[in-house]
């Protein structure tokens, strides 16, 4: 039992002791690339040891939970934080300040991520949820001699905190109606009465939570986060971070749904139904690909938010399966911005102007951007339109009708802004490029990185099977 | 297995060309063109070879001719299955001869890009055949969707921009639009059958044959009835549907419009009597008066508006709304002989609207110019290009010797008997016909010429086609039995399910 638990954890320590190594390593002596390479060992190696753990769950701590759902949640991170610190190398090379702790960081938040994705405590949930936020404010303002990079941390390191509050005043409140910090525990003691404070508890952790993954109304730090923020930091914050809060989320409704109450799925329709609708409308306007993918994931997050509604049934597999179609679209995209984006100093090239007739110079790295927004938008032969199909399939099956048509609105305007990007692609390009991937940018680590990306979402959306029996196995 | 060929062989030709391009332009549209026709020659043969019987309802075994299968997505009971019968062999063999005009059409009207232009063609084409050939209903869909992508692309890159903000990429969302959320409508439609299936034999299945026997419950079944309705009462068009269509023709490249007036609207009617009526038929013998009563609206709006319209292009797609019109009136019409006169409506349409963008097309290229008002007196001034436009004409408003006349004829006289009324209204519907075909010539052809200078006449390739076209419009129009005896079986079963 003890060594099985040894198992389950070793992802987690191993990052973290690449965390440490990799201090250490700067201590002694500044080298990028030694940096980059060692980081990405240890998020291979803790991959690996996130597989063996598969034969070892479910097992668990008072703290940590390592079951199917954790599991995958925490490939996800993995796999998302090693495409994002393969990423980095080639980005940061242009870069002036230090280099090497953005890494630091990102391993820091990787562990955060992991371990919030695991909690079952509300103790285990706070620190997760802070090991995550307290790295991501560094790497989001990493740039700081950029006005904007600073600004986007600093956004959100005020909002996050402020929800941070939000979340542990509803923590404490919940633990003072119940006496239980065990979520599962707690959840079933709220079921026998419910009370005033727990109301308020439960009422301050969906703002706190919400604020994380970016639901509407609490969407606002979004646009101006993703904007401002280094690409790789961003494509951190969009993947791996809203995984991770996501899974908890999903763990909290599932280990005990509120079953007497149903003013929770109706508040809770009603979130997934503004965040469907304002994200995809507020992205119609935008002319900065990186805005338009932040406005994007909120309607993504309110698509996926069906899940909580409905909280039974196909609603494990579905996740499962949407996290993995979402996590491969947004790196495809982010991927693109930052090989675009890396080569030169300054602010990141993500106003849709630079990406005018990028198809006739590029071809195959717009290729992988147009593969990733047709993924977005969830059409077929795409992964994002497995995600699509489970979605409205369990909306079908549990009969939410105002969740499906909001689904389709959502969709429908969503496309407008999807294909407007994609066609820029193949417009003809306004005289010279002022900015532009490398000429080797496929020989790169970070170029087959996309490609591997991009090749999965089409080879997962044409033949789904083995994301389905993953998706099955490990939601339970 | 050679089904699954009849989809790959457009799809690796459209990368071929994608490929060729740096070879020369000239290699490109060769390697496309070889493409379509191979793929023409094996709807041929396959036409020549197979027997379409009557299909018997009890067994299986004799209701498709080739029938192709593998399992895909077991969690769903999914299958890339692909079965081919009368129906579907006709709009395929439909499918490569536009394809091949398609491709002659652009010959010297892209000479941009044009291997991913050619590559987009393919594709579409690739689809549409996917299309005709799915009979799993997530296949189906699966191929329903992706025909858009490279449809929009034809448009958006390669359309014209028209006047008053009027652009192609707003022409080409616009489309994409309109389909995908009508198609997002039928996909929950698909998922509300199956999982219904699923709820009382606990069984996943998406086959087209397993979800024929599902019994449902009338209320669900006509809302899931409408789910699939609107998906292709949008494609077809149907009239409060159709806002898409004059824009995304009059903004498309002539290639573009060719597939979308002569294949993509086949699909929305092919859908209909492949799913929405054998799926839903108490359902959809219900609303049957409702969609008759759509179909007479279709005709009299398509052809009032077709009178005001200034832009060639955007006449001849008024004038399709209405012909779809009757389509719709037959498929809903429930008897084997108007839906046999349905698939002669849809070949005849498909050719003659062909013919006439093609011909806007080649007139394009000699005067620039799509408006009407610009236009006149033509005749005499362009060799035997006015000739063609007016045989087309008369096709298009159902002159007897054209494929046109018998298809309208049949569907008027097989739907008489069940709705006589729909079929008077109807009929007042070809004189308005016969007034927007002759108002189209008139202020095309004759009047007085705004020059005497004559324009550059047709040349082989150019002739070639258009004599092609003529040449099967007036075989389906005196001898349209081969057509009938190879579909017979197919819309026999389709009326059976319909009636019982």
């Amino acid at each position: 039992m003890s060594f099985d638990l040894v198992i389950a954890y070793s992802p987690m320590v191993l990052v973290a002791a690449t965390a440490v190594t990799a201090m250490l390593g700067i201590a002694w002596r500044r080298e990028h690339t030694v940096t980059v390479a060692v980081s990405v060992l240890g998020l291979i190696l803790a991959l690996i040891a996130q597989v063996v753990a598969w034969g070892v769950i479910p097992v668990g701590t008072a703290l940590l939970d390592f079951d199917g759902l954790a599991l995958l949640a925490g490939l996800l991170i993995l796999a998302s934080t090693l495409a994002c610190a393969i990423l980095s190398h080639r980005y940061l090379e242009a870069f002036q300040g230090a280099r090497e702790e953005f890494y630091v960081l990102l391993l820091c938040a990787a562990v955060g991520g992991l371990a919030l994705a695991a909690s079952r405590h509300l103790a285990g949930l706070f620190i997760g949820l802070e090991l995550l936020s307290m790295p991501l404010y560094g790497m989001l303002a990493y740039a700081f001699n950029q006005e904007r990079s600073l600004e986007a941390g600093i956004k959100y390191l005020i909002l996050s905190a402020a929800a941070s509050a939000f979340l542990l005043f509803g923590m404490a409140l919940l633990y003072a109606q119940t006496g239980e910090m065990q979520l599962s525990l707690l959840m079933a003691s709220l079921n026998e009465g419910l009370g005033l404070w727990g109301l308020a508890g439960i009422g301050l952790m969906i703002v706190g939570l919400g604020f994380k993954l970016s639901v509407v109304p609490f969407h606002l730090w979004t646009p101006d986060v993703y904007e401002g923020g280094p690409g790789p930091a961003t494509t951190f914050l969009a993947t791996a971070s809203k995984v991770a809060v996501f899974a908890l989320l999903l763990r909290m409704m599932l280990s005990a749904p509120l079953a007497q109450a149903d003013w929770l799925p109706a508040l809770l329709t009603v979130l997934a139904l503004a965040s469907m609708l304002v994200g995809n409308l507020l992205a119609l306007t935008q002319s900065n690909l990186k805005r338009i993918l932040g406005y994007s994931s909120i309607a993504h997050f309110g698509y996926l938010m069906i899940v909580l509604v409905v909280a039974e049934g196909l609603a494990a597999e579905t996740t499962g399966v949407y996290l993995v179609t979402y996590v491969l679209s947004t790196l495809a995209a982010f991927g693109v911005v930052i090989l675009i984006s890396g080569n030169t100093r300054g602010q990141d090239a993500a106003a849709l102007y630079y990406y005018r007739g990028l198809f006739w110079r590029r071809p195959y790295l717009t290729a992988v951007l147009t593969v990733a927004m047709l993924s977005l938008a969830g059409i077929p032969a795409t992964v994002g339109f497995i995600g699509k199909f489970y979605l409205i399939a369990l909306g079908v099956e549990a009969q939410r009708w105002w969740l499906v048509g909001g689904l389709i609105l959502g969709s429908a305007i969503g496309l407008y802004y999807y294909l407007r990007v994609t066609v820029t692609l193949y417009l003809v390009a306004p005289g010279a490029s002022r900015r532009d991937a490398p000429d080797d940018w496929g020989m790169r680590a970070g170029g087959l990185v996309v490609v591997i990306v991009a090749g999965l979402v089409i080879l997962l959306g044409v033949y789904p099977a083995p994301m389905i029996g993953l998706a099955r196995i490990l939601a339970f | 297995m050679i089904l699954v060929w009849l989809i790959v062989i457009p799809f690796v030709g459209g990368l071929l060309c994608w490929q060729m391009e740096r070879l020369g332009d000239r290699l490109t549209r060769v390697v496309a063109l070889v493409t379509m026709l191979v793929e023409l020659l094996i709807s041929l043969w396959l036409w020549f070879r197979l027997e379409f019987q009557l299909p018997s309802l009890d067994g299986t075994a004799a209701r498709w001719a080739l029938e192709f299968r593998v399992s895909w997505i077991e969690r769903f009971g999914i299958d890339f299955h692909l079965a081919l019968d009368g129906l579907s062999l006709v709009l395929i063999a439909l499918t490569a001869f536009l394809g091949v005009l398609a491709v002659l059409c652009s010959w010297n009207e892209i000479v941009r890009r044009i291997g991913f232009f050619h590559l987009n063609l393919l594709w579409i084409l690739a689809g549409v055949i996917g299309v005709f050939l799915a009979i799993d209903l997530f296949l189906f869909f699966f191929f329903w969707e992706l025909m858009l992508v490279p449809m929009y692309f034809l448009i958006a890159l390669w359309g014209h921009s028209g006047s008053r903000g009027k652009t192609r990429i707003g022409a080409a969302t616009k489309f994409f639009i309109y389909t995908q959320a009508s198609g997002l409508l039928m996909l929950t439609s698909i998922l509300g059958l199956v999982l219904a299936h699923h709820a009382s034999t606990g069984e996943y299945s998406f086959s087209y044959q397993v979800l024929l026997e599902t019994t449902l419950p009338p209320a669900l079944s006509r809302w899931l009835m409408l789910g699939f309705f609107i998906a292709f009462a949008v494609k077809l068009p149907v009239v409060p549907l159709h806002g898409w269509l004059p824009d995304a023709h009059a903004q498309a490249p002539t290639a573009g419009s060719v597939d979308l007036a002569g294949i993509l609207l086949k699909t929305a009617a092919y859908g209909m009597m492949r799913f929405a009526l054998p799926l839903f038929p108490e359902a959809s013998q219900a609303f049957a008066p409702m969609a008759m009563g759509l179909g007479l609206l279709g005709i009299y709006y398509g052809a009032v508006l077709a009178c005001s319209q200034q832009n060639v292009k955007r006449f001849i797609a008024y004038t399709s709304i209405a012909h779809m019109g009757f389509v719709l009136i037959g498929i809903y019409s429930g008897s084997t002989l108007a839906l046999q006169g349905v698939v002669v409506l849809m070949l005849a349409h498909a050719f003659s609207a062909a013919g006439l963008f093609i011909l806007s097309g080649q007139l394009y290229e000699r005067l620039h110019t799509r408006e009407l008002s610009e236009m006149g007196g033509l005749w005499g001034r362009l060799g035997s290009l006015p000739g063609f436009w007016l045989f087309f004409i008369a096709a298009s408003l159902g002159i007897p010797v054209t494929a046109n006349f018998v298809g309208e004829f049949m569907v008027l006289f097989g739907t008489f008997p069940t709705a006589p009324w729909v079929v008077v209204i109807a009929s007042v519907g070809l004189v308005l016909a016969a007034i927007y075909s002759l108002i189209l010539m008139q202020r095309v052809h004759y009047g007085p010429p705004r020059s005497e200078t004559p324009l550059k006449g047709l040349d082989v390739r150019e002739f070639v086609m258009m004599l092609s076209i003529v040449l099967l419009l007036i075989w389906l129009g005196l001898y349209p039995q081969p057509l009938l005896d190879t579909t017979e079986a197919a819309m026999g079963g389709v009326q059976q399910l319909f009636e019982t």
